[in-house]
């Protein structure tokens, strides 16, 4: 299964890019191990996506939660909590 | 209705002409204005700079105008958010909303605007003479648009 990860504000920095593709292996199947997939690629990684921070997903610009499902061609995308307005 | 996401300024006075010249069945017209302020936290704020996730960021001010629309009765309304660096005194949002009578327009103005700030993807950078700093999320905005949910 192959997707687009987008990462924005204090994530896309501490992670220093802002989108890329994955092909994921068969058992990432939703945010939540997606999540935990990213947390093992190091130090940063783990910071963000351990769960010690707050980070908001969403799947084709839908806000979700971390038991939705993603499919392949999906766009996820990874942010802190919002701030405008 | 309508959403606008854009680096540019805007007027004030010509968006609520606009859409309160549109129709002879509205009679109340609310806006809301927010605009930068020079001290955040106690430090002097040089510049405010916003990022958002394009695409999604006009669909989910759309669809927060559409529930908006679904609890009052509400003729029109309007979204513009800036994005960019913006300086103290900038205007960056205006949220407006036309109805027959003034209560539903006053509610929903609230109600937009208390979405927006807690699910629409922007992100506020501010630059102070200490650097640069991301804006964290208020509990008291969480808080605001919860008492929508209770009513």
């Amino acid at each position: 299964m192959n997707i687009k990860v987008l990462y924005f504000a204090r994530i896309k920095e501490s992670v220093n890019y802002s989108t890329e593709e994955i092909a994921l292996p068969v058992d990432i199947s939703n945010i939540n191990t997606l999540k935990a997939f990213l947390a093992k690629r190091g130090e940063i990684w783990a910071d963000l996506f351990s769960g010690k921070q707050v980070v908001r997903a969403a799947i084709n610009h839908e806000l979700v939660d971390d038991m939705m499902a993603i499919h392949d061609g999906d766009e996820v995308a990874f942010f802190p909590p919002v701030t405008g307005g | 209705m309508s959403v606008r996401v854009q680096t540019a300024d805007f007027d004030v006075a010509a968006a609520l002409a606009e859409m309160r010249l549109a129709s002879a069945d509205i009679g109340a017209v609310v806006s809301f204005i927010g605009q930068v302020r020079d001290i955040n936290d106690g430090d002097t704020v040089n510049t405010l700079t916003l990022e958002h996730y394009p695409q999604m960021t006009e669909r989910m001010l759309a669809s927060i105008e559409k529930e908006a629309q679904s609890r009052w009765n509400i003729v029109n309304s309007l979204i513009i958010h800036r994005v960019g660096t913006l300086k103290p005194l900038d205007q960056i949002v205006l949220v407006a909303v036309a109805s027959a009578h003034r209560g539903d327009a006053f509610k929903a103005c609230e109600f937009m605007m208390d979405y927006l700030k807690n699910q629409a993807p922007f992100w506020k950078k501010e630059s102070t003479p200490d650097g640069e700093r991301w804006i964290e999320a208020k509990t008291s905005d969480t808080e605001a648009q919860e008492r929508w949910q209770q009513s």
